[in-house]
């Protein structure tokens, strides 16, 4: 279990995140959701420290990371989380193929000989064929960047996924595939998942738990059913995706 | 699995320095070619109207040349060549995430990308910084011999006179330190890059300008 106990982050003068308290249970799947630029990002950055909290604690596996100095440590941590970057962040000077196995030489035995296998089965598992493995990440539409980025984290088999918007950017029958691999992973490899996203759609479909980030706090946690239930008006806004409401009200007075 | 690793960045290290080598290899030829010839034509005629006759200039164009001007050249050609290229395609990697993407894989960013840079321009400096000296030499033999008349021989043996090892591991030595240098200043300009493209922009040309006056 993953606990984030009075999380803040500050960039210079921003205070991006100001007091995040959230507990992401153990094989579920916990979605974060929250207005555009209100630290999604950031927070699951911060998890494994690919940014450094101001303040707080990240608690895993009973121990506090968010102080953790030795990159050696911290990277023994890492390798049981996977990462989905938001733009994919593909690496541009290797081909599609090299960039799904990339990860197998430091994070696994995997021999050589097997590299092509695991290409084709993680290609084929977001929905792509093999052919695509020779190409160039510049080659690729941005759907399938988040895609090949996709089977480059599952090609080493993390407990933990952290997902920046997985369908953004995807069309609505390849989001709900993508949905379903989600599901899929949970269900039979006991795959740990934090998603942020901004497809409600999505959100309701997989989420065991979801967290509305606000102003740099979680303003309401709950399953799913809460959500649908509560009467919290900022919350209800942003679930019905309505312009009208006090979230709009709050931008204009800024 | 630690040796698969080194294998591995092995395979980058000598992919650096070949590409680190050839990049920089023709205008470092070239731009000492012409340095040699400049030398020499001053040289002569200084010694030429206080003697009456150019005489030394073979040693002074050797000696300048694998002392302090081969080296110098060199690290100004590969930093504006190899070094703004290293520092352009690092900061890329640091805009676009590629960077936070190999933290997430298992290594990180000295080990995958730094490392074998350096292994690259420490290698391949010297190497150049030979070849410059070898291409100022013969610049300062055509000039020499063409417009001011000195017989070749004399060119010749002059090189080797007053030349010890000693001046010749003056100048390997600071290849190195070069080398080390513009490894160190490109490496770290890139993986600090933030801001998009112009951030990338604004940071090779840091780069090749924080060089320079060394
Ligand atoms: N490296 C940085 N330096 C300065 N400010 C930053 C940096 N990274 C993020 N921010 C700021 O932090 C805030 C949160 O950014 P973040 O990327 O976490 O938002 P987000 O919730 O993921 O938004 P989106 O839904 O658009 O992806 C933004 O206002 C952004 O300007
Ligand atoms: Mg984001």
């Amino acid at each position: 279990m993953i606990e984030i106990i009075n999380l803040q982050k500050d960039f210079g003068e921003k205070k991006v995140l100001k007091k995040v308290n959230l507990k992401i249970e153990e094989g579920k799947v916990t979605c974060i959701l929250g207005g555009s630029g209100s630290g999604k990002s950031t927070l699951i950055k911060c998890l494994i420290r690919l940014e450094d909290p101001t303040d707080g604690k990240i608690i895993v596996n009973g121990k506090d990371i968010s102080r953790l100095k030795s990159e050696i440590k911290m990277a023994a941590i890492r390798r049981h989380f996977g990462y989905l970057f938001q733009e994919g962040a593909l690496f541009d000077s290797m081909t599609v193929g090299e960039n799904v196995t990339f990860g197998l030489k430091y994070l696994t035995n995997v021999p050589e000989s097997d590299y092509p296998k695991i290409i084709k089965e993680k290609l084929a598992l977001v929905g792509l064929t093999e052919d695509v493995a020779k190409l160039n990440p510049s080659e690729l539409s941005g759907g399938m960047k988040k895609r090949v980025s996709l089977a480059r984290v599952l090609a080493v088999n993390p407990k933990v996924i952290l997902y920046d918007e997985p369908t953004t950017g995807l069309d609505p029958i390849m989001s709900d595939i993508i949905s379903d691999l989600i599901l899929d992973l949970k269900a039979k490899l006991g795959v740990t998942s934090v998603v942020i996203t901004h497809d409600m759609h999505s959100a309701f479909k997989i989420a065991d738990y979801i967290a509305f980030l606000y102003e740099g706090q979680i303003l309401l946690y709950g399953t799913p059913e809460e959500f649908r239930k509560t009467d919290n008006p900022y919350v209800k806004q942003f679930v019905a995706g309505s312009s009208h409401g006090p979230i709009q009200m709050k931008l204009m007075k800024d | 699995m630690l040796l698969l690793a080194v294998r591995f960045e092995f395979k980058q290290a000598v992919e650096q320095s070949v590409t680190i080598g050839v990049e920089s290899f023709g205008v470092t030829a070239l731009t000492s070619f012409f340095t040699g010839m400049v030398l020499a034509l001053q040289a002569g005629n200084t010694i030429d109207s206080i003697f009456g006759d150019p005489i030394f200039v073979g040693t002074i164009v050797t000696f300048s040349l694998i002392r302090e001007l081969g080296p110098v050249l060199t690290s100004v050609v590969v930093s504006g060549r190899a070094g703004a290229a290293v520092t352009a395609q690092i900061g890329t990697m640091a805009v676009t995430e590629q960077i936070d993407a190999l933290y997430t894989l298992g290594t990180n960013p000295i080990r995958y990308l730094v490392i074998p840079r350096m292994v690259g321009f420490v290698f391949t400096m010297p190497i150049l910084t030979l070849f410059s000296n070898l291409f100022g030499v013969l610049g300062g033999y055509f000039v020499a011999v063409y417009a001011l008349g000195v017989p070749g021989e004399i060119y010749m043996t002059d090189i080797t006179s007053f030349m010890g090892a000693k001046d010749f591991m003056h100048g390997f030595i600071k290849s190195f330190a070069f080398a080390f240098m513009v490894g160190t200043v490109c490496c770290y300009k890139g993986i600090s890059t933030r801001g998009g493209a112009e951030g990338v922009g604004k940071s090779t040309t840091g780069a090749v300008v924080t060089t320079m006056p060394f």
